[in-house]
């Protein structure tokens, strides 16, 4: 786990590292903050910031973090989603890795309902992939109307560029800052006017903070320097009279009394070897209290109520991989319950999938798996999903995977996600190939099979681990197993912005 | 005599009611407007408010006085130091009245009130004097020949004077009728008599002073003698018993002078025989002081004696031991007295709240009036505290007393402590090579300069910084339980400035799993063990573990340690642009009020100049001309109260 842990240090650092050291260095030349920097100084002092996937496009071909940081943070007591461009990495151009990455906080933003603020200077689509970009980019700018709508309040902070396609990003916000010059805003900069209209302005003219502080009245307060900006956000975030919906930690927190340190030596590395996901949970719970629901029945499938932070909520952690029709039933009742008393749920993967073999398709798995998955897909609650290991087939569903909208979903280092484990992949394909060949009479060539068996599967694995899903933008973040209590306490309280309402309604439960 | 009104104010008036309340007298206390809440008031049995602010309005008033005595069938009336203290016209007020006044007789205070009038008597007695010229009669044209006579540099004093008011020190015939003028003014409002004199400087000279105690019955006896030659601006600062300097003659010498010049003038109760001694050991009568005395602490620490109990039973009547049956001195005493002032602008009085105020009481004795929230105002004397410690020799007093001003917490106002420190540990201080222009040979800026330097200072706003941390994850409404300032992807540490003085230091911290981390200035620094509270900080620090109590007020960080004291400006983290003086402005340096202006807008002033005199804490301040040019602006007038930093002027170069 140490190394997963310092592989993980090591993305993390490049995305610290930005565009590079001349990147950086030239950015610092013209007396600018780095999109960190700028996200400290809007931050409340002492208080946490949680960045999301930012390890996103690490291992792509484009630079770890992919030139945006995102995270939760606290400004002026309230709870936000800030997201912040950088400008040293291809002077801030929105790639599709971005593009997710941005998609994604605004997703959280609203499930959660987190004001936004969005730190903006960049130089629009990263125009070599404008295919992947331009269409579904569209909804950088729906989403953020839409999140106004939904009665969330949208900032936009601007430090430099935010032309053409970009202009709408302060053009679709609630609140909008402007740097005196520096922000530059319009939809068509001189040289396009030039050649539209043959009109000779300058930026300034066009799209400058002044301008548009006092004369197009697009920004509503221009900001002397950066500095100022944030200041200026944090004076904004202060006179929201924000109030979150949810109940809000019912208890006081209390720490573990097992230390989070030994949370590394916990896992296995080896994820064929089951551990007591127990002593995950008493490592991450308020004084390591959890009341275990069902502890006699379906005992592959951990069930109880625990707090984190004060918040209560219910827990469903996969004990040894296996998922038969007692875990499904057992899960698909504790969600109910979960409803039932408006409880947050915490789903933690070690899961290999649902049981196959004829005693169990005749003893109706699919049926009780499809209990489990009606309940996890129906359930109004809020989901945070933590894989803490292996995530296969059908039970990553029932589990709430990706798919399954949780509103966080965070990876332990080690965690790994396919259909099936890549031998096992690999051994049906084999199999599969063998039939064929078989059927049509043909000499199967062992040699060959061998080889493209061992390729396969070494390719399934690489494709299922961590940093490879986590930079295609399919979970928010890989985390250093130490920190689960505080990440999935920071989640607990985002999805407490929002209404913690459970449901009586669900599918058709399959008798 | 069952109930005694005191007529003063601050710590005297709480050390008379401490004697008072162990003899069963009862206590009135008086006070003014400003005074209402101080403890002094709460001390006594029954307090009278005499209304107003200054002391002419409040405790000068002699018929509010009276009134307040008769109003509480007071008996007696003692009248501490300062103020009327040395009145005759009060003391024979009090006579009239009916009550008794613990002090000498008026014509006695009458009399030595009058430096002219004493040093005649005295010259009569055959006490050595030092020679003086009086200039009531001399016309302005000739007061440089009475100078002359005298020989430069000399003393121009106040004749009804004590504590360095109305005192002048003139190097040349230039300077002296200015000089004349301004006791004078010094003199009228401190004292109600503006009467000077001229009085030949004896250079570096220790000032002795002898206590001396007569009762009813004729007899005069001394209390050994005491040295009070460190001062500033001829404040006494630091006074000790017994003199390190005399010799076992010269000491004879002089407490049988003072003995003599008691009874020369039938002296009774608590007087003091001040004396000049020159480096050859000859002495000289200065003035003779008729009340007990601001330094009697250090005389009854090592007598053992209450020199306030000695007073009241004199004024009973009751007769006095016979000098045989005096203690003898036993030990060593040195007390300091602590100022709201600071030693590095001139000994500008400071003014403010005092937050703040404990003194670590082991082995001291702490006379004081003031306590935490009261405010330092400009309209009485800034003296916080008298601390005295005792020792078995001067050695070990003086390093007693030094640790426990050195620990001191005093927050809100600046003071002379760390030049108190210093000097207490002062290598000729402790050789006992001292005289009255110590602090004329040796820098009161060096001196007393902040007692903790860059290292402490760095350190105690890293405590102030992580106290504050501690404050704001307490007082955070949402994510309190997260680890304080958690980063799954930390790029930077917390970040706080502070001001100090001039410095500016930047400090910062980042506490994860394995510890914090932390840098003061450029410089990381290894700390580990940490226990951060909004009032208090535990750290090592370089393998040492301290505690760092930290508390805020009046938009100031306090920071105590063994390391010793700071104080703090926090810098805002958004910092807005300063509205900038024009250059050549005049601030006033303190408040106070303008006493004179002596140019017009439109004057060409050069560098140095006298522009206009400001009065505060009844000391003249002459504001001059930092530069030479053309006053533009004028911004206070005569008798114009004005605030700290408020611009009194602009010249134009």
């Amino acid at each position: 786990m140490e190394a997963h842990v310092a592989s993980l240090e090591a993305t993390l650092a490049e995305a610290r590292g930005g565009g590079g050291d001349k990147y950086v260095e030239r950015h610092r030349e013209r007396d600018k903050l780095l999109p960190r920097e700028r996200i400290e100084l809007l931050l409340d002092r002492d208080a946490p910031l949680l960045e999301l996937s930012p390890t996103a496009a690490a291992g792509t071909g484009y630079v770890a973090g992919a030139s945006l940081v995102t995270g939760i943070g606290v400004v002026s007591d309230v709870e936000c989603m800030i997201l912040a461009s950088d400008p040293t990495v291809r002077g801030g151009a929105v790639n599709p890795h971005g593009l997710a990455k941005m998609l994604r906080a605004y997703e959280i933003a609203l499930a959660n309902r987190l004001p936004l603020f969005f730190l903006v200077e960049s130089g629009g689509a990263d125009l070599e992939r404008q295919i992947d970009i331009f269409l579904p980019g569209g909804a950088m700018f729906r989403e953020l109307t839409r999140l106004s709508a939904a009665g969330i309040p949208t900032i936009s902070l601007v430090f430099g560029n935010s032309t053409a396609g970009g202009a709408y990003l302060p053009g679709m916000s609630d609140y909008v800052v402007m740097v005196k010059e520096r922000a530059k805003v319009f939809l068509g900069g001189p040289p396009l006017v030039k050649m539209a209209t043959g009109e000779e302005s300058t930026d300034e003219e066009l799209g400058g903070a002044e301008m548009h502080a006092r004369t197009s009245g697009l920004a509503d307060y221009m900001a002397l320097d950066e500095a100022d900006a944030m200041r200026i956000g944090r004076l904004i975030a202060s006179r929201l009279n924000w109030r979150k919906l949810g109940p809000g930690p019912r208890r006081r927190s209390i720490e573990p009394r097992f230390d989070a340190e030994e949370l590394l030596g916990v896992a296995s590395a080896d994820l064929k070897v089951p551990f007591d996901v127990r002593e995950v949970v008493a490592r991450v719970v308020d004084d390591s209290d959890f009341d275990e629901f069902k502890p006699l029945y379906g005992p592959n499938l951990v069930t109880g109520w625990a707090a984190i932070h004060g918040f209560e909520c219910g827990i469903l952690a996969n004990d040894r991989g296996v998922l038969f029709s007692e875990e499904a039933q057992k899960a698909a009742q504790f969600i109910q319950l979960a409803n039932r008393s408006d409880l947050p749920l915490i789903f933690i993967q070690n899961v290999t999938g649902y049981m196959v073999g004829s005693q169990y398709e005749q003893g109706g798995i699919i049926k009780h798996g499809a209990l489990m998955v009606n309940a996890v897909s129906n359930s109004t609650v809020p989901h945070i999903t933590l894989q803490v290991g292996g995530s296969y087939g059908a039970g990553n569903y029932g589990m709430a995977g990706r798919a399954f909208k949780p509103r966080f979903l965070f990876l332990w280092p080690n965690a790994k996600t396919a259909v099936m484990g890549p031998e096992q992949l690999a051994g049906t394909m084999s199999i599969v190939a063998r039939q064929a060949a078989e059927a049509r009479g043909l000499e199967f060539d062992e040699a060959a099979d061998e080889e493209r068996r061992a390729a396969l599967a070494e390719r399934i694995e690489a494709e299922s681990l961590a940093p490879y899903t986590s930079a295609r933008l399919l979970d928010d973040g890989i985390i250093d197993p130490r920190d689960t209590r505080t990440v999935l306490g920071m989640s607990l309280s985002a999805a407490h912005s929002n209404t913690v309402e459970g449901t009586a309604s669900f599918g058709v439960f399959r008798m | 005599m069952n109930k005694i009104l005191i007529a003063n104010r601050g710590e005297i008036a709480r050390r008379i009611m401490a004697t008072c309340r162990r003899l069963g007298i009862e206590t009135v206390a008086v006070f003014s407007d400003v005074d209402r809440h101080a403890r002094f008031v709460f001390d006594a049995g029954e307090a009278v408010p005499l209304g107003g602010q200054t002391a002419a309005e409040s405790y000068l008033r002699i018929d509010a006085l009276l009134e307040a005595a008769r109003a509480t069938n007071a008996d007696a009336v003692h009248p501490g130091y300062g103020f009327l203290a040395e009145s005759a016209e009060f003391a024979e007020a009090c006579r009239a009245a009916g009550l008794v006044f613990i002090g000498p007789r008026a014509e006695t205070i009458s009399a030595m009130g009058s430096k002219i009038e004493s040093k005649r008597l005295m010259i009569e007695a055959g006490v050595p004097v030092v020679p003086s010229v009086t200039i009531d009669d001399i016309p302005e044209a000739e007061l440089a020949a009475a100078g002359d006579g005298l020989g430069w540099p000399l003393l121009v004093k106040a004749s009804a004077g004590g504590g360095g008011k109305g005192m002048r020190l003139v190097e040349s015939r230039e300077g002296l009728v200015e000089a004349i003028g301004a006791a004078r003014r010094e003199a009228g409002s401190s004292f109600g008599d503006d009467t000077v004199y001229l009085e030949a400087y004896v250079p570096a000279p220790r000032h002795v002073e002898v206590q001396i105690m007569g009762d009813t019955h004729g007899r005069v006896v001394h209390l050994y003698e005491r040295e009070c030659s460190i001062q500033r601006r001829y404040q006494k600062i630091i006074e000790e018993s017994p003199s390190p300097a005399l010799s076992a003659e010269v000491r004879s010498e002089i407490l049988t002078a003072a003995v003599t010049a008691g009874e020369a003038v039938g002296y009774e109760g608590a007087g003091t025989v001040e004396f000049l001694v020159a480096p050859d050991g000859s002495f000289f009568f200065l003035e003779m002081n008729t009340r007990l005395q601001v330094e009697h602490p250090v005389t009854e620490a090592v007598t053992g004696l209450d020199l306030v109990q000695m007073q009241i039973d004199v004024a009973r009547g009751e007769h006095l031991p016979e000098q045989s049956s005096v203690p003898p001195v036993n030990g060593h005493a040195i007390e300091a007295r602590l100022y709201a002032e600071d030693p590095l602008n001139e000994f500008l009085p400071s003014i403010g709240t005092l937050h703040q105020f404990r003194i670590p009481r082991e082995g001291v004795r702490v006379d004081a009036g003031v306590y935490d929230g009261v405010e330092i105002g400009i309209h009485y004397d800034p003296m916080l505290a008298k601390i005295v410690a005792h020792g078995r020799t001067r050695a070990e007093a003086a390093r007693r007393l030094a640790e426990a001003l050195g620990g001191a917490v005093i927050h809100g106002v600046q003071t002379n402590r760390a030049l108190l420190v210093r000097v207490l540990r002062h290598p000729e201080f402790l050789a006992g090579d001292i005289d009255t222009h110590f602090l004329q040979r040796h820098s009161p800026v060096e001196l007393g300069a902040p007692l903790t330097g860059v290292a402490e200072g760095g350190l105690h706003a890293l405590a102030a910084a992580l106290a504050d941390q501690a404050t704001r994850r307490a007082a955070a409404t949402v994510l309190g339980a997260v680890p304080t300032g958690w980063r799954n992807n930390p790029s930077q540490m917390q970040e706080v400035s502070y001001q100090r003085g001039a410095d500016r230091i930047d400090v910062g911290y980042r506490m994860g799993r394995g510890g914090i981390e932390a840098h003061i200035g450029d410089q990381d620094v290894a700390v580990s063990g940490v226990d951060a509270q909004p009032d208090h900080v535990e750290m090592t620090v370089n393998g040492v573990h301290r505690r760092y109590q930290v508390s805020r007020a009046g938009g100031r960080h306090y920071v105590d340690s063994a390391l010793g004291s700071t104080d703090f400006v926090e810098i805002d983290r958004f910092p807005e642009s300063e509205e900038e003086a024009a250059p050549g402005s005049l601030k006033a340096p303190m408040p106070g009020v303008v006493r004179r202006v002596d140019v017009a807008i439109g004057d060409d002033v050069a560098a140095g100049d006298l522009l206009l005199v400001l009065e505060a804490m009844k000391m003249e301040h002459n504001v001059l001309a930092p530069v030479a040019g053309t006053v533009t602006e004028l911004r206070a007038a005569v008798g114009e109260q004005v605030e700290a930093g408020r611009v009194l002027a602009v010249i134009e170069e």
